[in-house]
């Protein structure tokens, strides 16, 4: 008779001599969200499922494609054939290799505004998804409910990854600031292998198993850096959160604000900051000129106008879209905003 | 002067900070983690902290795909 049996099914696990019983108990009794299931976020899912984590919430928007079968090991033809959504094609595949633990399928972006509602009552997040807008949403909910986050990204052969715990190792945001410009590499640009991928991914689960067992003696507290094609690997210590940052330190939620303030804010690049009202606004740019000439310089055109005063300067469309320059503070961007265009 | 940059030798003239280093590898406006000498640097401090003879810098790229 084929024995399903807790001890047996996980027994490998349970005879690891840093996880035993207690580990496992500790595993089985654990909820995990992994937000996107592209190669990362497959791969991981799919080793937090086996190893019996009791509760999985997996979340992607996508449907499955031809060109995601080369590394994302959950999807079948039929699954690309069917253009399933992946969170869907993810959990049925799940469910047919453990069915002792429960798996929720959430068909939707991660945002601001269900960032909380999706994040907040797991235990740990992993990090499966493709962009630094989502990373900072989830460093957000990490932070404000103490929740621990494991980071990774990969393109071509190398990938990065880090285990993120609040109060004990520096955020997202200790570490890059809030330097993630778009226009960044990604796997559509220059390709991806699935080694590193799943490297990255194994990492980031590896620490979470860690954490789950209760064994946070034996976290790296690192950040993973690795090249697959050159063969080079480093670790590098991350050492304490930034004791003036803005994030984990002043707890200012810029990207989590950004669902329901009047201005939402998003991070174009080195310096630059996009203010983006609520609703569409009809600005007349000619008395916004006028109001804004005795204050700095300005010029105007019909379809832009451009403000420059101190050591900043907005550029300002008629639906009222900006974009200061001269500051990566989200905070101060607003307040430019609301000072000089007003709202 | 020579540092070790992610463990391997690298010669710069002096005078050099951590930001040149970012830049000379078109990194600048990546997010990138510094650690220099087992210290985290802060982003914003990459233009004022200049680099030392026999210093050991890593450099992480915070890479976007998934």
């Amino acid at each position: 008779m084929t024995d399903f049996a807790f001890e047996h099914r996980y027994s490998r696990q349970i005879r690891f001599r840093h996880l035993g019983a207690e580990g496992q108990a500790r595993i089985s009794r654990a909820r995990v969200a992994v937000v996107g299931l592209g190669a990362l976020g497959t791969a991981s899912a799919s080793q937090l499922a086996r190893a019996g984590v009791g509760y999985l919430r997996l979340i992607d928007r996508d449907v499955v494609e031809p060109s995601n079968l080369q590394r994302q090991l959950l999807y079948t033809e039929d699954d690309a054939r069917l253009a399933k959504p992946k969170a869907i094609a993810a959990r049925d595949a799940l469910a047919a290799a453990n069915s002792d633990i429960e798996v929720e399928a959430v068909v939707d972006d991660l945002d601001a505004a269900n960032a909380e509602q999706l994040l907040a009552d797991v235990d740990v997040v992993i990090d499966g998804s493709d962009n630094f807008e989502v990373r900072y949403l989830i460093n957000e909910v990490a932070v404000k409910h103490n929740l621990p986050w494991a980071y990774a990204g990969a393109v071509e052969a190398h990938g990065t990854s880090a285990f993120l715990r609040p109060g004990h190792t520096p955020c997202l945001v200790c570490l890059i600031g809030y330097g993630a410009r778009v226009g960044h590499d990604t796997c559509d640009t220059v390709g991806v292998i699935a080694p590193i991928v799943q490297w990255m991914a194994s990492f980031q689960v590896a620490e979470v198993l860690k954490f789950l067992a209760g064994r946070e003696d034996a976290l790296s507290d690192a950040i993973l850096q690795a090249d697959l094609w050159h063969t080079d690997v480093r670790l590098i210590r991350m050492g304490q959160p930034k004791p003036d940052c803005p994030c984990c330190a002043r707890r200012e939620f810029v990207a989590l604000g950004a669902g329901r303030r009047a201005l939402s804010v998003t991070f174009c690049g080195r310096q630059t900051i996009q203010v983006r009202p609520q609703h569409d606004a009809s600005l007349s740019l000619d008395a916004l000129a006028a109001r804004l000439r005795p204050l700095g310089h300005v010029r105007a055109s019909d379809a832009l106008l451009r403000f420059e005063t101190g050591d900043v300067a907005l550029t300002v469309f008629p639906n009222g879209r900006a974009l200061v320059h001269g500051t990566d503070d989200p905070a101060r961007a607003r307040a430019l905003y609301a000072q000089y265009i007003g709202m | 002067m020579r540092i070790r940059l992610n463990g391997k030798e690298v010669v710069l003239p002096d005078g050099a900070t951590v930001d040149d280093l970012v830049r000379h590898y078109g990194l600048d406006g990546e997010p990138v983690a510094i650690e220099r000498n087992g210290q985290i640097v802060d982003r914003e401090a990459f233009a004022g902290e200049v680099l030392a003879e026999g210093d050991v810098i890593e450099m992480a790229r915070f890479v976007g795909g998934g």
